[in-house]
This record gives C-alpha cells, structure tokens and sequence, in this order.
C-alpha cells in the first residue's frame, strides 16, 4: 500500500545535522518523512543535546558551534509536527524496502520506498598496549562525558593521537576543570606545515585550531608532537603512559586517557542495503559508492553525511539537503536543478580542506602493523595480533572475511567497528599487500546486539 | 576510585539506585555509565580473560559497556539513563552462589 510511487514512504535514518537538513528539505516540499534515530534527541554527535533538565547553555555546550548548534535544534523543534519521528529507536536491519527496529526492547518493522542513510561516524582508533585499561577512552567519548553528562575523565588527563578533535577536546576539558597533563600529537610539524596550503581553504576552522592550540600552551599544558610507541601501564584501570619520541622514552603518571585520530564512517545500514562499496584513498575505508548528489548505487536509497565519508558537521547539512533534493528530483517533484549542482561543488571543495586534514594528523597505522604478537586487537573477543599474524603464516589467510571466519576478528558485538581497521593494517602488512586488497570486512544483521526475544519476534514475523 | 568526575549540571535530583549490592546515588538522567563510573571504575568482566572494562566509545558503537543487574538482564550503560531501584553488577565483588 505504502510502496506505490503516488505515496512515496521515505525514511531517513539518523538525526544529526545530515538527517535534519534532509528531512527539512522533504518537508518544504510537501512529505511526511519518517526519522528514524537511536539517540532521545536530535542533533547526532557533534550537536548532541543533554537529557531534558540538563541546564548548561548552548555557549557552554557547544562552544564556537553554539550558532550552528541552536539553528539546527530549533530547525527540527518546528519539523517535529511535521515528520513520523522515532527517537530511541535502532535500526538494526535493513533489506530492501523494509527495516528492522527495535525500541524500548520491542521488535517492530518498517516499509520504504525511498531511504537517507545517514549514520554519521565513529573515532578511529588504533590499537597500543594497555588500551583496553579501564579509564582508557576515546577522544569522542570524552567529549560525550562532558557534553552530555557534565562529566569529565577524573584525575589526571592525557589526551593522544591526531585529528583536530585533539586539540578541540584538550581546550574544551580544561575550560571545564579537568587536570589535563599532557597532549600527545603522533604527527611531526613537519606533516602540518606540508598541509598548510590546504587548510587555509577554510581560514575560519583553521584559526580556530590555532586558538585552541594556543589557549593550551598559555595555560602551561604539555603539547608535545612527533609521539611514537605509545603504551599505557596499569592493573585495574591506567596509572601511566608511556611514549618515545626522538629515540628518547618518557613516561608519565595519569588516571585516565582520551585517543584517537580522525573519524570513521558508520557504513553498516548502507552494505545491509546492498549498496555497492569502494575503497576510498582519503577515508582509508570502504565506503558506499555514492554521486554528487548523495545517490547510492540502488535505486531509492541516499547517502549523506559522514556516514558514507567523513567531510564534517557543515558538510553533513549541505549533504542532507542535496540528498532530498536529489530524492524529490527522482519522484518527478520540483526541485531546483541549479542548487543542487551549487552543493555538490561545495562539498567537492570541502574535500581538499579534507585532503588537507589527513596529510596534517596522518592515522599512526603502524601502531597496528608493528604492535606486539601479544595486543589485544579484538576488543570485544580478545584476538591478539598474534592468532591473526599465525593464520596468515599457517593457514595462509590472504582475505579479512576468511581471516574473520578463522579467528572471529571483527565477529564480536561491535562487528569490526573499533577493530577492523587495525586488524586489516595486520593482514595487508603481514601478507604484503595493500589495505583495499585485504579485503572488506562484512556485516550481518542485526547490526548492533538486540535481545532474543526481539530477535524471535523478527523470526515469527517473516 | 572513580573514572568520572561531575563538573557541571549538578543540580538535578536524585537517583538511587545499587551497585554489587551497596546503594548509591546518581542524578536523574544520568546514564548507567555516568551513574556507576562516578563511584567506581569498572563496569564488568571480559567473558574470555576476565579482565576488567569501563566501556570506551560512549556512543553506543563499541559494546564495551555491556553491564549485568542481579536479575541477569544486560543493560548497554551508554545509552541506558539510570532508574530508581536498578540493581547493577560491575564484577568488581565475587557473587554469591557464583562459581569461582
């Protein structure tokens, strides 16, 4: 009933700054989209907002974004009359023309005719000793904390890896109380000064790197770059860090860890989707091959956001409404050909600032290919690099799916999310080829874990 | 020890709830993370080595953070908010009755 062309049953998937955009968009033209996402409230990450009751401003929450931050909210608290919306709800499932859901531990479906993915992103991480410490976390979790619980990591604080959120979340613990002892840069100047022609394509962001930067050296924060070989030591939970840099090693005494370099695309629902996949140079990821305007490669489902490549929070909104543009222009709804063509060369440029990013804070790979035959990788099985480093020599594993299937890396809870990238550093480097000829690390529904009387409700209803 | 340390939003009521059988006390809208990290600094066991975790992703991607209560339901603490009465196990204390 839903599925002729007449009464299009579009869903969006997600509620950040690409779903919103997207579903304005539909909405302006006269459909009743369906938004569908996991957090209570919309915004996604970068935006997310606190539990109704929390009393912090907008300026303390979102800092230089605050701007942005309130456009968005307050764009989507006029939508809420005007949309299907479905906060708390997991999408953990998707076929074609139907989804999956599971809220409030309860199995339900979904039909659609037309489908905006947009399930923005996770922090890249790599794996190095003590990492799964207690007290050890990502950069984005960190942030988390504080934004969404006006919490921060207790005690003392080192924040390590790459990527601009390094910085960004040094600054933001800081202003807030926390006893941040050292920053740790894997990248050297040098990586930073090649980039900087790059960078300066957006001025705005970049000086506020600078600010962020310099606000720490003012308040007397170690910043220290060209970190290698980091370890974290501790028994019940992380007691001190330990890196080279130089040749020289230092270790220091802390009681909690914030890590990561970058962002990786959150590409399940695309791949359960059937979209096509391309390895993408810049992302390091395979990622669901998608044209200008956000169409995927099936008819009927659009990508936007940084679910499908990561371009940023101002990226994520211009994607979302080229996305709905793109999907109003394929029902033969107006829809003005000139804007889209304008987005698309926008988010094209945005790419070189991008380009820029990734030259400045390289992902420290290494730390996967060089690690010890005794690190966990696998966090949520506990693969040591070794069993995957014995099944290429003995078994002679050559792909990450037969390596998954061997030795259930990337088989756990998270389904390869935290991993996957290390473990596939591991596989190319131990059987010499490249990252995309290791392979794509495959999915299956249900995408994240659900509880078996969910899973049975699902098996009764097919 | 705590993992958590609360620097704003403190004004909020409160929560009771149990942790390893000792009671303790959150805010309403806390997470299950936020409540039980706050006081303590871990929220379970691994399956395979038994080693302790604190969660590490905070968004619901990593399954890290998958904690036990007495009742023997999971609860993801991440994106779980804390309730009045939640009896939760860390695998901090031995339980009785469990083997070894």
């Amino acid at each position: 009933m839903n599925a002729s062309p007449a009464s299009p049953q579009v869903v969006i998937i997600g509620a950040g700054p690409a779903g919103v955009r997207a579903a304005q968009t539909l909405v302006d033209a006269g459909l009743r989209p369906i938004v569908i996402d996991e957090n209570r409230r919309a915004g996604g990450q970068i935006y997310r907002q606190p539990p109704p009751g929390f009393v912090r401003s907008k300026k303390e929450l979102y800092g230089f974004e605050a701007a942005k931050a309130e456009a968005l909210h307050s764009s989507f608290e006029q939508l809420r009359a005007k949309i299907d919306y479905r906060p708390d709800t997991l999408v953990w499932n998707c076929a074609p023309g139907q989804l999956d859901l599971l809220h409030a531990q309860r199995h339900a479906e979904q039909t659609y005719t037309h489908l905006i993915l947009c399930t923005g992103a996770l922090d890249r991480v790599m794996p190095f000793p003590g990492w799964t410490l207690p007290g050890v976390y990502t950069l984005g979790a960190a942030q988390v904390a504080l934004k969404a619980q006006g919490c921060v990591l207790d005690g003392r604080v080192v924040v390590a890896g790459s990527g601009p959120l390094l910085y960004l979340l040094a600054y933001q613990y800081a202003k807030a109380g926390a006893d941040v002892v050292a920053v740790l840069d894997t990248a050297r100047f040098g990586d930073k000064l090649r980039a900087l022609p790059a960078l300066l394509r957006q001025p705005v962001t970049f000086a506020k790197g600078l600010y962020f930067i310099g606000w720490l050296r003012a308040k007397g924060i170690p910043l220290i770059d060209g970190v290698e070989q980091i370890a974290a030591d501790g028994k019940q939970s992380i007691q001190s860090l330990r890196w080279t840099r130089g040749g020289k090693t230092t270790e220091i005494a802390c009681d909690a860890l914030a890590t990561g370099f970058g962002l990786r695309s959150e590409t399940q629902l695309a791949e359960l989707a059937g979209c096509r996949f391309v390895f993408n140079e810049l992302n390091q990821q395979w990622l669901p091959q998608r044209d200008d305007a956000g169409r995927s490669s099936v008819p009927g489902v659009y990508l936007a956001g940084d679910g499908s490549g990561i371009a940023g929070a101002d990226a994520a909104e211009l994607s979302g409404r080229a996305a709905a543009l793109a999907l109003l222009q394929d029902l033969g709804l107006p829809s003005s050909k000139a804007e889209s063509r304008q987005l698309a060369q926008t988010l094209r440029s945005n790419l070189q600032f991008r380009q820029g990013l990734e030259t400045a804070f390289p992902t420290a790979v290494h730390w996967a290919r060089d690690c010890a035959d005794d690190l966990v990788i696998c966090r949520c099985e506990e693969i040591t690099a070794g069993e995957l480093r014995r099944s290429v020599q003995q078994e002679g594993t050559v792909e990450i799916n037969r390596l998954k299937a061997l030795t259930r890396v990337g088989m756990g809870r998270c389904q390869g999310r935290v991993c996957g990238a290390a473990a596939a550093e591991i596989l190319a480097h131990a059987t010499g080829v490249s990252v995309a000829d290791a392979g794509r690390l495959r999915v299956q529904a249900p995408v994240k874990p659900i509880p078996v009387s969910a899973a049975l409700a699902a098996e009764e209803q097919i | 020890m705590s993992l958590l340390r609360r620097v704003a939003e403190q004004e909020r009521a409160s929560v009771s709830f149990w942790l390893d059988g000792k009671a303790l006390s959150a805010r309403a809208g806390d997470s299950v993370l936020t409540a039980v990290l706050t006081h303590a600094e871990q929220l379970r066991r691994t399956e395979f080595t038994g080693a302790p975790r604190a969660g590490f992703c905070l968004i619901g991607c990593c399954q890290d953070c998958w904690m036990r209560s007495e009742d023997g339901v999971a609860v993801r603490a991440c994106t779980t908010e804390i309730a009045e009465g939640m009896r939760l196990l860390s695998g901090a204390v031995p339980v009785a009755g469990e083997n070894k």
